[in-house]
Formats: structure tokens, C-alpha cells, sequence
């Protein structure tokens, strides 16, 4: 466990020197934030009652989503790791006595975590000064706050083994982008990056909240403003920890069977 | 001209050989860069399975402003892609190369790169485009053809304009400025709704600023009858002016342009 906890430190200390990524990141969130809930309060206007959200919880739901982008956004991949298979640099990988799953699971958290770290905190210090109705309001009480810490933490795990699993993939398929490009696409549109899960059509709704789409980014962001509440958010947790141990599981055979068969590429 | 014509003829056939050379990773790509569009498209559909219209914009109407703005981009993605990835070939010096060729310079950059994979796009372009016309109830006429060709020819020279910004400004920076995306992808993906149903701040802005309205919302607004002032159709034509800016950065780059790389 200790050398994961210092491989953890030492990928944190690593992804917090890229400051001017995080500068241009910034920028771009807050426009993006701002356009996203000027689109979603014309359509509230538009028609408030076939509305699924309070405005209060969408623009929550939007600058949650946008400070914590690159803690959830299924586009975030490690590009290195995706070269090491083609150029060879999996053989140092495997040489060392820790298991590759585990150690790449939490290089992923470590660079995931600080990348959030540098780009949540100035958005977060703006958006909670906006005037109601477009900025960040307080969390709904101090229940739904640390529920909010704990499926945000949760809701990453399970990005991070369904990435792992592509990851895996990679082992047998050696290219990646075909299967990468189905996979950000399907899970921006399924995860609710592209429209948040509520306003889907009540069917496709109830579907993607049992499969592990629906526990991403989906139970963080709502659970904060109050939006998941009651017997549902107790729903939504226990299904994070279900689709974690199976995507886990899933991901840790697929390593196993990979590892048997790895070819080292490139010199 | 005939031998510029020829000249980029040429180009276009070494692009697309040495592309062919990795098959499979190009067709991908291809597949990824229109899924990508393909899921806006998805999310429209959806909100629209909700709502009944935005701002007075129904469902067709959507789609047809998405599709003519879509193929604006995806047509300038396509060919000022050099522009898009000027900053690396600052950095590795392949500018110099260009200077010293007795041809012109913006024809070269252009050159430099043509995006194929970007072709995934442009068929999602046609594909809504395709899609928004025949849903909309729109009976065209000469005018409306017309205007909706300019939409799209504004909309390329105006996206191609902000490529070259972008490229200029990296005269000064040696790198790319990352946020110069929220002006082309982020304008793109905003783009699929009329502008005016951001707010009248977002719009003033979009007219006088960046003019995206000009060659989006003024005209659109025209095609579905919405306003007889003919004039209202020719202001994609009018949105040219952000070329001139554009040039002049450019040509302040080059005038203090300083070799870099190796």
C-alpha cells in the first residue's frame, strides 16, 4: 500500500507543474460554463414545465461539471501510457514487482486529481460570487455536501476502471483511436456531459442510471444541489460501488489474460 | 493561378498517399471526428424530444442553422488546418524552408496540411445539412439558395480567419494559445442553436466583435421568412471584414518574425 501511496505523491507533485495548461483550461471552462446555462435557461423559458431541474440545481450541475472536468471527462486519457504499449516502454513497466493494474489505476487518480486541483479552484472562487440563478449556490446541507466528496471520488473510480479497461484493450489491439473515439463519444453523450441525464427522455433516463454511465458524473453534480436526494441517492451510491467492483474485476482479468500474451514493441 | 491550381493539386496527392499509408488509424480517426459531432447532434435531439422550440427556433429550424454552420467549420477545418498547426511548425523551424521558396507564403501554410480525417466531419456536415432541408418547410427560391451558399462561405472565411489569428499570434507565443479553441471548436459546437437564443449580450457580441451572427442568425432568419429585407441575406458577405484584421496580424508576424527551432 505504501508504494502507492508514493507513486500517488509522486504524480500529484508531477501533474501540478503544467500551470499554463491549466491557465488556457480555466479559460475555456468558464466560457463553456457560461454559454451551457445561458442554452439551458432559454429552454427553461421556453417551457418551465417539462423543466427536469431547478435552475438553482442546473447551474450547479454545469459549473460543478466544468471545474471538474478533467476529473471526469471520459476524454482525459493518459498519453503516455497509450505510447508505452507501442514503443516498448511496457517492458519497464512489467519488470517492476507491483501489479501494472493497480499501479496505472492510481497513476490515472494521482494525475486526474492534480490536474482538477489546479484548474476547480479559481473557477470555484468565481462562479460562487455569480448572482443567483447563474453562479454556484451553497450545497443543499452538510450531508449532501460530503455525499457530494464522496460519489465525486467514487464517480472517478469508475471512470478510471472503464479507461482502464480501453486501456486493456490496447494490449491486444495494439491502435487504440478506433475504440478510443467510440468510447469518448458514447460516454460524453451517455455520462450526461453533453445534456445532464434528466433532461434525456424518462426511459433512456431510468436505463442509464443503472448502467455505469449513469454513475460518473451524473450522482456528484446532482447530489450536491439536492436534485438526487432520498431513496434514489442511496440507489445511486450503492450502484457506484456495484459497477466499481465489477469494471474493476473486468479490467484486472482482461490484464491477466494481456499480460500472457504481451509482445514488446518498438526498441 | 493555373500553376498555384496545379501546384495545390500536387500537394493534396502527397497528403493523401502518405495518409493512405496507415489505413486503418486514418478511417478511425475519420469515424472518431464524426461520432464526436454525431453526439451534439444527439444532444439537440434529445432537448428538443423535451421542449417544443427555443426562443421560438422549432426542431428543423435547429437543425438546418446546425448543419449550414457545421459545414462552414468543417470546410475551413479542412483546408486551414496549416493555419491550425502553424505553432509546430514555427517551433521546429519548418517556417524558414517556406520563407526561402519562391512562392506565395499563405499559399505554402495552407498547404502544409490538408485534413482528410477532417472528412468525417464534413459528412456529418452534409449529413444535417441534408437532414435540416428536407425537414424544414422552407420553398426555395433563387434568393434563399443563394443565401444560404453565402452562410457557408462566410462561415469558412470566417473560421479560417480566426485560424490565422491563431497562427500569427503564435509568431509572439512560439506555442499555441489553447483558449483560441473556444473561438473555433467552442463557436461550432454553440453554433447549433441561432445565436439570439443566448441573449442579446451574447449577440451584440457575435455581430460586432466576432461576427458569427452575420453569416448564422441575420441570414437564417431570412431563410425562414422571418424577415423580407433582402439585405438581411447578404450580410455574410459583410462578416468579411474580420479577414482584414486577420491579414494585418499575420503580417505583423511575419514583418517581426524571429527564426526559431532547428
Amino acid at each position: 500500500m505504501k508504494k502507492y501511496i508514493s507513486f500517488f505523491r509522486l504524480r500529484f507533485a508531477m501533474g501540478l507543474q503544467y500551470r499554463t495548461a491549466a491557465l488556457a483550461g480555466v479559460v475555456t471552462q468558464f466560457f463553456w460554463g457560461f454559454m451551457e446555462i445561458l442554452v439551458l435557461r432559454a429552454f427553461y423559458e421556453a417551457d418551465p414545465t417539462v423543466y427536469p431541474m431547478t435552475i438553482e440545481a442546473t447551474c450547479c450541475y454545469i459549473w460543478l461539471q466544468q471545474a471538474f472536468l478533467v476529473l471526469l471527462s471520459a476524454n482525459n486519457f493518459d498519453r503516455e501510457l497509450i505510447n508505452c504499449v507501442t514503443d516498448g516502454g511496457i517492458a519497464y513497466e512489467l519488470c517492476r514487482p507491483i501489479s501494472v493494474y493497480d499501479m496505472w489505476f492510481v497513476r490515472n487518480m494521482a494525475v486526474k486529481m492534480s490536474q482538477a486541483m489546479l484548474r476547480c479552484v479559481p473557477i470555484l472562487g468565481v462562479v460562487i460570487f455569480l448572482p443567483e440563478g447563474y453562479g454556484l449556490t451553497a450545497p443543499r446541507d452538510a450531508m449532501h455536501f460530503l455525499l457530494f466528496l464522496w460519489t465525486l471520488f467514487a464517480g472517478l473510480s469508475v471512470l478510471i476502471a472503464s479507461q482502464m479497461i480501453l486501456y486493456m484493450i490496447m494490449f491486444f489491439t495494439i491502435s487504440v483511436e478506433g475504440v478510443k473515439s467510440f468510447f469518448v463519444a458514447a460516454m460524453d453523450l451517455l455520462t450526461g456531459a453533453v445534456i445532464p441525464i434528466p433532461f434525456f427522455p424518462e426511459k433512456i433516463q431510468r436505463v442509464l442510471e443503472l448502467l455505469p454511465f449513469g454513475a460518473i458524473q451524473n450522482v456528484p453534480y446532482r447530489i450536491y444541489s439536492g436534485d438526487l436526494t432520498g431513496a434514489q441517492m442511496g440507489q445511486a451510491v450503492l450502484m457506484q460501488m456495484f459497477w466499481l467492483a465489477v469494471l474493476a474485476s473486468l479490467g484486472k482479468l482482461l490484464m491477466h489474460r494481456a499480460q500472457r500474451r504481451v509482445i514488446v514493441q518498438g526498441g | 493561378m493555373v500553376i498555384i491550381m496545379h501546384l495545390y493539386k500536387k500537394y493534396l496527392a502527397i497528403i493523401l498517399k502518405s495518409k493512405m499509408e496507415y489505413k486503418a488509424s486514418f478511417f478511425m480517426y475519420s469515424l472518431g471526428v464524426f461520432l464526436s459531432s454525431f453526439s451534439v447532434f444527439a444532444g439537440v435531439f434529445f432537448m428538443f424530444r423535451r421542449f417544443n422550440n427555443v426562443r421560438g427556433f422549432v426542431y428543423s429550424e435547429v437543425i438546418l442553422c446546425y448543419g449550414i454552420f457545421l459545414m462552414g467549420f468543417s470546410l475551413s477545418e479542412m483546408f486551414a488546418r496549416g493555419f491550425d498547426c502553424f505553432p509546430t511548425l514555427i517551433r521546429k523551424g519548418e517556417f524558414d524552408r517556406i520563407l526561402l521558396r519562391p512562392r506565395n507564403i499563405v499559399f505554402q501554410v495552407l498547404v502544409s496540411r490538408f485534413e482528410y480525417s477532417r472528412l468525417g466531419r464534413l459528412l456529418q456536415a452534409a449529413v444535417m445539412l441534408t437532414y435540416g432541408v428536407s425537414k424544414s418547410n422552407i420553398r426555395w427560391s433563387g434568393m434563399k439558395i443563394l443565401t444560404a451558399a453565402l452562410m457557408i462561405f462566410g462561415g469558412m472565411c470566417l473560421f479560417s480567419a480566426i485560424y490565422v489569428m491563431y497562427a500569427a499570434a503564435s509568431f509572439f507565443t512560439l506555442e499555441g494559445l489553447e483558449f483560441i479553441n473556444v473561438f473555433t471548436y467552442g463557436a461550432m459546437e454553440y453554433g447549433k442553436y441561432p445565436f439570439a437564443v443566448y441573449g442579446k449580450t451574447i449577440l451584440r457580441i457575435v455581430t460586432f466583435i466576432i461576427p458569427y451572427a452575420l453569416v448564422q442568425y441575420y441570414p437564417l432568419l431570412y431563410l425562414l421568412d422571418r424577415e423580407d429585407n433582402a439585405g438581411y441575406a447578404l450580410l455574410p458577405l459583410l462578416a468579411l471584414w474580420f479577414i482584414a484584421p486577420a491579414y494585418g496580424m499575420w503580417r505583423f508576424g511575419i514583418k517581426h518574425y524571429q527564426s526559431s527551432g532547428s
